[in-house]
């Protein structure tokens, strides 16, 4: 079935009714969620109230919008803070694994390539529990030996920023490699015989070359640490980001402020799908 | 490939990684499976032993969960798979330039979002106060509040609904290289729209098919939002039983042996799935 081969009409016809159907699917669950954000109610649920925009902006008790509900407001700053460091932590290993999976050629390369991949495919749950069992036995033994206490290796942000950063990374990694692969080392030789050193040269011209795979990994790298839930969960201490947070809220059951929360992180996280794209796109 | 006469600006690159891999990947891994095998006798004192594999496979609560889990994440990969390829087909080869773009889009947007932001689209969808319960009522088709929410349906759909981009977008790439003069040699030999998928789309669809199956597999198996919120209390997940042994209870030594037991599983799959179909990791994730 293409387009220069004819169809008959009700084929043709219900195959398009399916594909509406199924965007009518996706669009559904975040089409309520952003509609009920805007209820004169405190349940996000039927029947319809009216309109109030109070869960944004709202200071009197029980209509609290998000710029003025405290705790999501240190939950974003908390969630800020992690995306910051994953993203640059990240996006600077990934780097460094760019130039060595595509510059050198060493023994063990290929195995590497598969151990690198593998956070792909370990469940972010596991990828959770594991570094929260070691850094705890690893804490245990340190404050056995020193009588000290490492409060940086039991539950908390440092655990989430680094469980994060063990499966990102892959990603940075992946995205930088790729356009890498493409760079002509020419240029770079270029500069090297007009008398450039060998990191003047990736400083002036692999590294501008490289900028919108980097930039684009930084994008995706704040995206993947904002939204990301498995891994948190498990290493989460008081300081909770905003998932950890909403996750909370909602099991004891919800009001539209979390649909007002959900509304603007649907708007950013589309801002921020769009602008990784279009550096995707400038790869030429 | 340079030749590596700086061996030091080689070394200074193969750290971090190095660091990366050995610091949160591998010994955690280590560590969870030493952790797994040690039995707790008293006070800070361990045995090595399988006890609590023993305590999984003599425990039909345990071992059920596992399979359930297992059970339905493959139902979710079928559903995913066959409600997935004929979008993926359509924007792959019926649709062209703009129209293609902006529904390639469309599929990915909503994928940007939180899978919280997702689960709790669809708890208001489907709770008994819910919007399809309502829209139910009001159509005449039942005459009370129904409650949609807390049963294994609810689960399925959430779990395809999170992961069906994951089927989508590798099924959109391989569609997109299979020429259409293929399919229309296929038609001048006589062919069928039935014996074209069956000939020429799906075996060359066919790493799509296999990298969109392992994905989805292991994102539902190891999802732990979707089956709680969506399957309420009574929603045995063995990432759900993985969360209370370690957070709840405080058992470590059980937790770990269920971690493994599911990264066990998953691997499998994987391998399998890889040897089955002769690809590599590297071909398939490394894209």
């Amino acid at each position: 079935m293409i387009p220069t081969i004819p169809q008959a009409r009700l084929i043709k016809w219900s195959y398009r009714a399916y594909v509406t159907l199924f965007f009518v699917y996706l669009a559904l669950p975040l089409s309520v969620v952003c509609l009920f954000a805007f209820h004169n109610s405190v349940f996000p649920a039927l029947p319809w109230e009216g309109f109030t925009t109070a869960w944004f902006f709202g200071t009197d008790a029980p209509f609290i919008g998000v710029f003025h509900e405290r705790s999501i407001l240190r939950a974003i700053g908390t969630s800020a803070f992690v995306a910051a460091w994953v993203a640059g932590l990240s996006v600077a290993v990934g780097t460094c694994n760019a130039f060595l999976f595509v510059r050198h050629d060493f023994r063990g390369k290929g195995f590497l390539y598969i151990l690198m991949l593998l956070p792909l495919i370990i469940p972010g749950v596991i990828l959770g529990i594991s570094i929260l069992v070691f850094a705890s036995s690893v804490a245990n033994t340190l404050e056995d030996a020193t009588d000290l206490w490492f409060d940086g290796l039991r539950p908390g942000l440092i655990l989430v920023i680094l469980g994060q950063f063990s499966f990102i990374t892959t990603f940075t990694t992946l995205v930088i490699s790729a356009r890498l692969q493409k760079f002509d080392l020419s240029l770079e030789e270029a500069a090297l015989n007009l008398g450039a050193t060998k990191w003047g040269a990736v400083r002036q011209i692999t590294l501008p070359f490289l900028m919108p795979a980097i930039v684009g990994a930084g994008v995706v790298a704040i995206l993947m640490s904002f939204e990301n839930f498995n891994t948190t969960l498990m290493l989460v201490g008081s300081d909770s980001p905003l998932t950890i947070t909403m996750f909370d809220k909602l099991k004891q059951g919800s009001t539209p402020v979390l649909n007002a929360v959900s509304l603007l992180l649907i708007i950013i996280s589309a801002l921020l799908g769009l602008l990784s794209l279009l550096f995707q796109r400038s790869k030429g | 490939m340079a030749s590596d006469k700086s061996k030091l600006g080689f070394y200074l690159l193969l750290a971090p990684l190095l660091l990366w891999l050995v610091m949160l990947i591998i010994l955690p891994h280590v560590g969870l499976f030493a952790v797994s095998i040690s039995e707790k006798v008293g006070i800070r004192e361990y045995e090595t032993g399988f006890g609590n594999y023993a305590v999984f496979f003599n425990e039909p609560l345990y071992w059920r969960t596992f399979a359930r889990t297992a059970f339905m994440s493959i139902l979710t990969t079928v559903l995913t798979l066959l409600l997935g390829f004929p979008i993926a087909y359509y924007i792959a080869k019926l649709t062209r330039g703009r129209t293609k773009t902006t529904l390639f889009l469309m599929c990915m947007i909503p994928f940007w979002v939180s899978e919280l932001v997702r689960t709790y689209g669809w708890m208001i969808l489907l709770r008994e106060t819910g919007v399809l319960s309502n829209a139910l009522q009001y159509a005449g088709v039942i005459n009370g509040p129904v409650e949609f929410l807390y049963n294994d349906a609810a689960i399925m759909v959430g779990l395809v609904y999170t992961s069906i981009l994951f089927m989508i977008v590798p099924l959109v790439t391989t569609l997109d290289s299979l020429d259409d003069s293929m399919i229309e040699a296929g038609y001048d030999l006589g062919g069928n729209g039935l014996t074209i998928l069956r000939e020429i789309v799906i075996p060359h669809a066919m790493p799509g098919i296999v990298s969109g199956c392992i994905v989805v597999f292991m994102l539902s198996l190891g999802n732990y939002l979707t089956p709680i919120l969506l399957g309420g209390k009574d929603s045995l997940w063995f990432t759900g039983m993985i969360y209370s042994q370690f957070i709840t209870r405080f058992n470590w030594e059980l937790g770990s042996a269920f971690g493994f037991l599911l990264l066990g599983l998953s691997s499998a799959v994987v391998y399998l799935g890889l040897k089955f179909s002769g690809q590599s990791l590297s071909s398939t994730m490394g894209r």
